[in-house]
């Protein structure tokens, strides 16, 4: 064990921070939350400087246009872009980290090339269409209809909780192409250009007030069968490479910045003198040290994906830890804000605003990227060995 | 960086554990369990033969130490091993398990000292340095029913006389003993989440296995997640002392006894309940582990105390 970064590893970050140094006084001010064309011109904009300055697709093979970097390069340029404040990855979340690592392994190499060079230059946003009304923890019994016509899927249904639905160009999409079989068995996995005919995006308000994700109908859409990535029926197995990336180091920016909101919390208890009281400074210093371990833990996994090339289950340990401390954190800061929880905007001159919405954000993160109950049934079925879920439905 | 457990890290873990599995079966830990010496001193001198206390002195470094440490926690091998570990090359006999050399913290609530009966040494933190005060030199006082059978303890009456003081780093050696108490508890924690498992995976109610009711599932898979991220703080912090990590060392040794701590506690608690009714009893090893978490936790700083002084090193940038 040395939790060291080697030469190359140091180097690696000062020319990040140089770049990062000589760069961000251009990057122009984050739009509102609502502002969507803003939104989608400032993320979009920020991953055009990223791949002209060769940070795009970090983790991604050189063959396909990524920097090829290491895992823990990765860590360290997800570590300096979150201190020096560069702009999150926003909307290109799916793109980066979802639908083009899929298409990395799984795609043709037509596929690739059409479509790939669009995430990294920060052309197209992707959005994910995964969940349905009737098929959320238990993905694969979704029902989103595709039928074979010649060369063309035409696809049917509905799917729900699209995050950057009504943004995006593309779409991953998991459809049912054979119900007579296993659930897992009869799933699909295709590109949706989101300008096809047919397509419904109806955007839906989240509870901080926002839209985010939208519910998205599907009424005959046509779909080339050349959109398809993997196999047909094969696409389980396909969907299950994006969402092991996604319990990798999805959450390692937003952990960053928890940790920012902790210290800030301590700060803010002190300018209120409540710094000083026992029980505050217990549960704060408590959730520090929470952040310190998770951040260690960030690490090992970290190691484990160079010496093995899998991130296992470690990210459903991660994901359980993290968000449980989200909550916790969460409630802290509202007992300590009192009044002031009543506003999600800064009252006078305190910073209240960031620890209201952090609160919020600590719901979704419990539930978004497969709940804590489903984390932990992966952590008891595959780390201990304990007996799967009973399968309820016939499939 | 790496932080992946080296080859000779991954044997050493393997040569202890195969150590502790061998020598300290808990059948036979548990057979000499109320009585006043739980050690048995030729198993003693076997775990100096294996080179646990003089550790660091023959070259080791603080990674291998909390690798080993963790393996003993787990198989609850009874004893003062971290204080006689500390004086090693310090106090005679303690590198060769001729010595046993328990710790005298005179900080805390009540003067307890456990393992009295056996001690031949007791080292004490002071301001500023350490020293070794012989046992004989306490006024004692056993108690009859201590918590953890398999850690005696005796009150300490009166006021404590200076003793002869112990050359060496006394901070070094008291962050030293924190971390590996830590990696004791993480192993304590390990120790109880493995037994639970086993248990749910063969006791069957309502013709299933218990371990398939999700209620019980989810309890393990919080223990196992404690344990692995406190883990992976214990690890950190031994990289930290060694000089292979650039945190700050005082930080990492509070997170990592801190969250040993906690992971060992409810560990511990959750797995008496997993046990149900046979975690309730003597026989079952469950309260073992729960029980050598209390102990452990209230040695070097309790969880509480750890929380407390990671509030001090928080930067609060008054005024900003
Ligand atoms: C902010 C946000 C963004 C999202 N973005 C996207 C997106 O872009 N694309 C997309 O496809 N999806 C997205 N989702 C959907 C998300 O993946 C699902 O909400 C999630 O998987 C849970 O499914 P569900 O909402 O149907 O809840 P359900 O599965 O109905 O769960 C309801 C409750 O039952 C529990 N439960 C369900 N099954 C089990 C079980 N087997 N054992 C124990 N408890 C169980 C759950 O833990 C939960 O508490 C997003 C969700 C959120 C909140």
């Amino acid at each position: 064990m040395d939790l060291r970064y080697t030469e190359a590893e140091q180097e690696f970050r000062h020319e990040l921070r140089s770049w990062l140094q000589s760069v961000l006084p251009d990057v122009p001010a984050e739009p509102g939350p609502n502002d969507w064309a803003a939104r989608r011109e400032y993320d979009t904009g920020w991953q055009k400087m990223l791949y002209e300055a060769g940070y795009a697709g970090i983790n991604w093979p050189r063959e396909y246009g990524g920097r090829g970097a290491t895992p823990t390069e990765h860590l360290i340029f997800l570590e300096e872009t979150e201190q020096a404040k560069a702009p999150y990855v926003g909307m290109n979340f799916v793109g980066l980290l979802h639908a083009g690592p899929t298409l990395v392994v799984e795609a043709s190499d037509e596929q690739k090339a059409a479509r790939l060079p669009g995430i990294l230059k920060g052309d197209d946003v992707w959005c994910q269409g995964f969940s349905e009304p009737g098929a959320g923890s238990d993905l694969a019994a979704l029902g989103c209809k595709a039928v074979r016509d010649g060369d063309q899927y035409v696809v049917s249904g509905q799917k729900i909780w699209t995050s950057f639905a009504h943004v995006a160009d593309y779409c991953e999409l998991l459809v049912r192409t054979d119900s007579d079989v296993a659930k897992h068995r009869g799933i699909t996995w295709l590109i949706l250009p989101m300008d096809s005919p047919g397509i419904d995006i109806r955007p839906l308000r989240t509870m901080e007030g926002q839209i985010e994700f939208a519910e998205m109908y599907l009424d005959e859409v046509r779909i080339p069968v050349d959109n398809r990535v993997g196999d047909e029926n094969d696409g389980w197995r396909v969907a299950m490479t994006t969402l092991s990336f996604e319990r990798g180091t999805a959450f390692v920016s937003e952990m960053l910045q928890t940790m920012e909101l902790c210290r800030d919390l301590a700060t803010f208890a002190e300018r209120l003198g409540r710094w000083d009281d026992h029980g505050v400074r217990r549960d704060i210093g408590r959730i520090a040290a929470e952040l310190d371990a998770l951040w260690a833990l960030t690490k090992r996994n970290i190691s484990e994906a160079t010496r093995t090339g899998l991130v296992g289950a470690g990210g459903s340990v991660f994901k359980l830890a993290y968000t449980d401390l989200r909550h916790r954190l969460g409630e802290v800061a509202l007992h300590l804000l009192d009044r002031a929880s009543l506003s999600q905007d800064d009252i006078g001159d305190l910073a209240t605003g960031d620890h209201v919405q952090g609160r919020i954000h600590g719901l979704k993160m419990s539930i978004a990227a497969g709940t804590t109950q489903v984390q932990k049934n992966i952590i008891a079925e595959r780390l201990l060995g304990l007996p799967k879920e009973p399968k309820w439905t016939s499939g | 960086m790496d932080f992946w457990l080296s080859d000779d890290e991954r044997d050493l873990q393997e040569g202890i554990r195969s150590f502790v599995e061998g020598r300290f079966p808990l059948e036979e830990i548990a057979e000499r369990e109320e009585t006043e010496a739980v050690i048995d001193l030729d198993r003693w001198r076997e775990i100096a033969e294996m080179g646990v206390f003089s550790l660091r002195v023959d070259g080791f470094d603080n990674r291998s130490a909390v690798v080993a440490f963790e393996e003993l926690g787990r198989g609850l091998v009874p004893g003062p091993i971290v204080a006689t570990h500390l004086t090693a090359g310090l106090i005679d006999g303690a590198s060769e398990g001729s010595a046993v050399v328990t710790l005298l913290e005179t900080d805390a609530t009540a003067t307890v000292l456990d393992h009295a009966g056996q001690a031949t040494d007791v080292l004490r933190f002071v301001e500023g340095g350490a020293e070794r005060l012989d046992p004989g030199s306490l006024s004692l006082a056993a108690i009859d029913r201590p918590l953890d059978t398999l850690t005696p303890v005796w009150r300490v009456d009166g006021d404590v006389e200076s003793g002869t003081e112990i050359a060496g780093d006394a901070d070094a050696m008291r962050l030293a003993g924190t971390l590996l108490t830590a990696a004791q508890l993480v192993g304590v924690a390990a120790g109880a989440v493995e037994l639970a498992t086993a248990y749910a995976k063969e006791r069957e109610q309502f013709g299933r296995p218990i371990g398939a009711f999700q209620a019980v599932k989810h309890l393990l898979a919080e223990m196992y997640t404690k344990t692995d991220v406190a883990r992976s703080a214990v690890y950190a912090a031994a990289c930290a002392l060694d000089g292979a990590a650039d945190d700050d060392v005082d930080r990492a040794v509070s997170v990592a006894k801190l969250m040993a701590g906690e992971a060992a506690l409810f560990g511990g608690k959750t797995g008496i309940q997993v046990h149900g009714g046979m975690g309730f009893t003597w026989e079952v090893h469950a309260q073992r582990f729960w029980k050598r978490a209390v102990s452990l936790d209230a040695t070097f700083g309790t969880v509480d105390h750890h929380s407390m002084r990671m509030a001090e090193m928080i930067d609060v940038r008054s005024g900003a």
